[in-house]
């Protein structure tokens, strides 16, 4: 080995907590990347294979009832490749050990085991014998939820009659990839099944024998979905079509798309942070290094190392120190990543979904941070080839302070200790406001993270303490008359009813318009309520419309603007219709009416389609028990069940990320305190030595030190908090969609939180270098020349 | 007869260096009179300067008694040590050692800020004639305006004791005296005991006793009858 490379390695013993503190803030920039880079192509890449694999349809629509022909009909418009018409209906299931209903979607297969689209993937089993009433696949997730094997059975409300059903296959659909109840807010598989049962069976237990309510469709190379849709629209209509749908509107494939979308984001953001604090840690390292040096530089220029030689040498070690970082980062990404992969493996239900190892992503972080330390080490490696030998041999000409500041600091009766630690700052303003830039990203971070917390549990108090404050939703099968609120109320423990009609429709203003439902509600709207921003009821006018902001924006409309009412159900009739209201609202595409002013337009005379209750727990079992035999439910929604699912889920995924970017930000709170103060202490070595021979205890000299690194800190904290706001606003941003926007809220106690990590991260870095320097050997450090 | 405000007992200094000892100083005795100015001569590793840091609380010895005004100081922790070097003591080095950041009446407000009966930094100062340079930073001062800087810092709690290492072993000779006449105006004016390591023995004529050191011992002991004034010395 040559003697330059044996000096590099040992630089690298000797600095190897300050290159360890660069290592690891690298390393946290390339684990974010290749955590959220392997992730996102996991989940893109095995849906894409499993759509592609099983024939994921492109456009689903939903129907009342069209005979067979229709679809023929549908198949042979311009665009579409393969349609495939279906029956598919809820139904409340009786799960044995289970008080409450589960709710089944119920999904025609055709027979013979010829699928066309969506097919399903079977886990075990087989597929149900044709005409079979009693046989069908359950999705696996609802199979584990329950610990059924092949061959459980449970009952099932199948159009008025109570029939026993018998797992005869386990399955998974690209469909389902993401299965979630009606009206549920998180998937909860114990009460949310999917079953596939022979065509002919289904079809002819909710009358549909030669017919269809659902069809699904894939489009040929090239087609224009919009025009495909508005086609098969069309063609749906006379049959009660409610509008056909793009994958984007696709419940499952909507959620793995904001979820990607997210994993986006952090690839995005979070890498570059890290890579920015760790250039600039290389960068003060390697400066101080290389002043240190400058004999040594000198002496190798005089005895005839080239300047190339020389700058090499010192860009081997910063490579060095990157290359401990690439191989940390490397591992902790991948395990990351394994671990984040096995967390999506419990929502988004793929036959196989393991992380994606690609070599590319690996040689991308890798490439970009040795770009990163590069940079950092470029300053110092050009005055490395500028230093003529002559000149390195002589000392460096001492620092030249600043006197502006004194003015006013000398006559506040600052100590003199505090007027060299700020006179210290201002002399190196660059590498101080660095490490407050640092410090205050790591505040932030802690806000950006903790501040999910505030908001999620200020949303569950607003979805569910709030706005929805009613036990259980029944939804009926069809609307039905007002004489079922009457009937519900009868039934056992129950306390309070309250009505609701809902109807899709498409509400056209001029060239735009919009596929939506509205709701219809008692003007005395108690248990379900809407809610404005400031969390005040929505008063429903007798007449008109009242609109989310959201749909006014997509609309284009204003408070006293007409706009047209097409109904897309029922007699399908049309009107124009005032917008008598504009609400800000946390929950997305809302259109309100009174329900009776609703009813009049749809003109089939006063209906329900779903009740809004609360019961007495007592009678709980009593009243399920009702329910289940109660043909006229398709699904029922339960709150409570649905706030403990909710705070699960939520716990599980936040405390996840929560733990990741808490550990990424004491991470460069430690690496950048500890490195400015080691630099510092080799820079004034001989100052606080001297201050120890004048008498000075070690408490003292160290607060010359620690002084700064104190203001720093403190200084850093309001911008930390400050760019937490700012990363949180964003945050939020992110996650709102048309279907709700995310209350923006952060605690008090957050702020306090995300400021104590990081000053316990400083202090312990400062307590590290404290120790140093109580162990400075002040006789040795003043007889050396600088 | 002035009191002694040094009593050095057979002082023994041994640094293990591995498996090396280093006997630097082997059994020293000497006492230091108030008031007066003493220089120790002598070849590197003579153990001048190991005597001269265990005076200052500096180091502590292996064997022996060091007492300071009937304090055993050899005894000391290193809390003692810091409160003895901060009430006691006055330090000047070969290089300067001034605080970069800090103007030179902030470099010896430095010290009077925690001392217990300090002078005025620019009372400090004017004793060194560098009352015209007060708000200069170190980087601005010429090497003997920074030594003068530097013995201003250590006069300016009033010290009972001045103890200085090569105080001009970096400064040409016409700079060295300026810096030879501040210290001697200190010893003079203040009456401040005053130890001087030098290598050069041109310095010795200003002392009021010179020890000789030899190997860890001291070699031979000389009283001046007459003491030279600073302006006069030449090297």
């Amino acid at each position: 080995m040559r003697a330059l490379d044996r000096k590099l390695l040992r630089d690298i013993r000797r600095l190897w907590a300050q290159t360890l503190a660069i290592a690891l803030v690298m390393a946290s920039g390339i684990a974010t990347l290749i955590l959220a880079t392997g992730t996102q192509r996991s989940l893109e890449e095995s849906r894409a294979a499993y759509y592609d694999r099983n024939r994921f349809a492109d456009v689903f629509a939903t129907l009342v009832r069209a005979p067979v022909g229709v679809a023929d009909r549908i198949a042979a418009v311009p665009g579409v490749a393969r349609a495939e018409a279906r029956t598919v209906r809820h139904a409340l299931l009786d799960v044995p050990g289970m008080i409450e209903p589960a709710t089944a979607l119920l999904i025609s297969m055709q027979d013979r085991q010829t699928q066309g689209l969506n097919v399903v993937h079977l886990r075990q089993g087989r597929f149900p014998e044709h005409g079979r009433f009693d046989e069908v696949v359950a999705n696996e997730a609802f199979v584990n939820a329950h610990r059924f094997t092949l061959g459980s059975t449970f009952r099932a409300n199948l159009n008025g009659r109570l029939r026993e059903l018998r797992i005869v296959g386990i399955g998974l659909s690209p469909e389902f990839i993401y299965s979630i109840g009606p009206g549920d807010l998180m998937p909860d598989d114990r009460r949310f099944a999917v079953l596939w049962m022979s065509e002919r069976a289904l079809a002819a237990l909710f009358d549909l024998t030669g017919a269809f309510n659902s069809l699904t469709l894939t489009l040929s190379r090239g087609a224009n979905e919009a025009s495909v849709i508005d086609e098969v629209d069309s063609l749906l209509r006379p049959y009660g079509g409610t509008g056909a749908r793009g994958r984007k509107d696709q419940t499952s494939h909507a959620f793995i798309d904001a979820e990607l979308t997210q994993l986006q984001a952090m690839a995005r953001v979070m890498p570059p942070i890290f890579l920015l604090v760790a250039a600039f840690l290389v960068n003060i390292t390697l400066a101080r290094l290389i002043e240190l040096e400058r004999e040594q530089i000198g002496l190798l220029k005089a005895i005839g190392y080239q300047r190339e030689q020389i700058a090499l040498h010192y860009l081997k070690l910063v490579l060095l120190i990157g290359a401990v970082g690439i191989l940390i980062g490397f591992a902790a990404g991948s395990l990351l990543g394994q671990s984040l992969t096995r967390l999506y493996g419990d929502f988004f239900k793929f036959p196989v979904l393991v992380f994606r190892n690609d070599p590319d992503v690996y040689i991308i972080a890798a490439a970009v941070a040795c770009a990163a330390v590069t940079a950092g080490a470029l300053r110092s490696v050009l005055q490395v080839l500028a230093l003529s030998p002559a000149v390195a041999m002589q000392p460096p000409v001492p620092p030249r302070y600043s006197r502006l500041l004194p003015a006013w600091l000398t006559t506040s009766g600052l100590s003199q200790i505090n007027i060299m630690a700020f006179r210290h700052m201002l002399r190196w303003p660059v590498r101080a406001g660095m490490t407050l830039l640092g410090l205050a990203l790591a505040v932030g971070l802690l806000v950006t993270a903790l501040l999910s917390f505030d908001s999620i549990e200020k949303m569950i108090d607003i979805a569910f303490n709030q706005t929805d404050r009613q036990h259980a939703t029944l939804t009926f099968t069809k609307p039905a008359h007002p004489r079922a609120v009457q009937a519900v109320a009868q039934l056992p423990g129950v306390l309070r009813v309250e009505p609701m009609r809902d109807a899709s429709v498409r509400l056209v203003n001029g060239p735009r318009s919009r596929k939506l439902g509205i709701m219809g509600k008692p003007e005395a709207m108690d248990l379900s309520r809407v809610l404005d921003l400031e969390l005040t009821p929505v008063r429903l006018p007798k007449t008109g419309l009242v609109m989310g902001e959201r749909v006014a924006e997509i609309l284009d409309v204003k408070r006293g603007d007409l706009v047209d009412v097409e109904f897309l159900e029922g007699k399908r009739t049309t009107a124009r219709v005032p917008v008598a209201d504009i609400v800000r609202s946390y929950f997305g595409l809302v259109v309100l009416m009174d329900i009776d002013a609703l009813n009049e337009l749809l003109d089939e005379g006063p209906r329900v389609s779903s009740i809004h209750l609360t019961y007495d727990t007592a009678s709980a079992k009593a009243l399920f028990d009702a329910i289940k035999r109660t043909p006229a439910i398709g699904a029922v929604g339960l709150q409570r069940r649905a706030l403990q699912k909710f705070q699960e889920t939520i716990a599980q995924n936040i405390n996840y990320m929560v733990t990741v970017y808490v550990t990424l930000a004491v991470i460069i709170a430690f690496g950048v305190v500890y490195n400015s103060a080691r630099i510092q202490l080799s820079e004034r070595a001989r100052e606080l030595a001297s201050l120890r021979v004048l008498g000075f205890t070690r408490g003292e000299a160290s607060r010359v030190l620690l002084t700064e690194l104190a203001i720093l800190t403190l200084l850093a904290l309001p911008l930390g908090w400050l760019i937490g706001y700012g990363f949180g606003l964003l945050l939020i941003q992110s996650f709102s969609s048309d279907l709700y926007r995310a209350p923006f809220v952060i605690g008090r106690a957050t702020y306090a939180k995300a400021a104590l990590a990081v000053v316990a991260a400083s202090m312990v870095s400062a307590m590290i270098v404290r120790r140093r320097i109580d162990r400075l050997d002040l006789v040795a450090v003043l007889k050396t020349r600088e | 007869m002035p009191h002694s405000v040094f009593e050095v007992r057979d002082l023994t200094k041994v640094y293990r260096t591995g498996q090396v000892e280093i006997h630097a100083l082997r059994g020293v005795s000497l006492s230091l009179y108030a008031g007066e100015l003493v220089v120790f001569l002598g070849p590197s590793g003579s153990g001048k300067s190991t005597l001269l840091n265990i005076l200052g609380g500096l180091d502590t010895p292996t064997a022996g008694e060091v007492c300071f005004e009937d304090h055993a100081i050899s005894e000391l922790d290193d809390r003692g040590l810091t409160e003895y070097r901060r009430d006691h003591v006055g330090f000047v080095f070969q290089f300067y050692n001034l605080v970069p950041s800090l103007t030179a009446r902030e470099n010896v407000a430095l010290v009077t800020e925690i001392a217990r009966d300090p002078m005025r930094p620019e009372e400090a100062l004017a004793l060194v004639g560098l009352e015209d340079r007060m708000d200069h930073f170190p980087a601005e001062l010429s090497g003997g305006e920074q030594q003068r800087v530097a013995i201003a810092r250590a006069i300016a709690k009033r010290p009972e004791v001045l103890l200085c290492d090569e105080p001009t072993g970096a400064l040409d000779s016409r700079t060295g005296v300026r810096v030879l006449e501040a210290l001697f105006a200190v010893n003079r004016d203040l009456g401040t005991t005053t130890a001087i390591i030098t290598h050069n023995a041109a310095i010795k004529a200003m002392a009021n006793r010179v020890f000789y050191f030899g190997n860890g011992r001291i070699v031979e002991t000389v009283v001046n009858a007459t003491r030279a004034a600073p302006s006069t010395i030449e090297w």
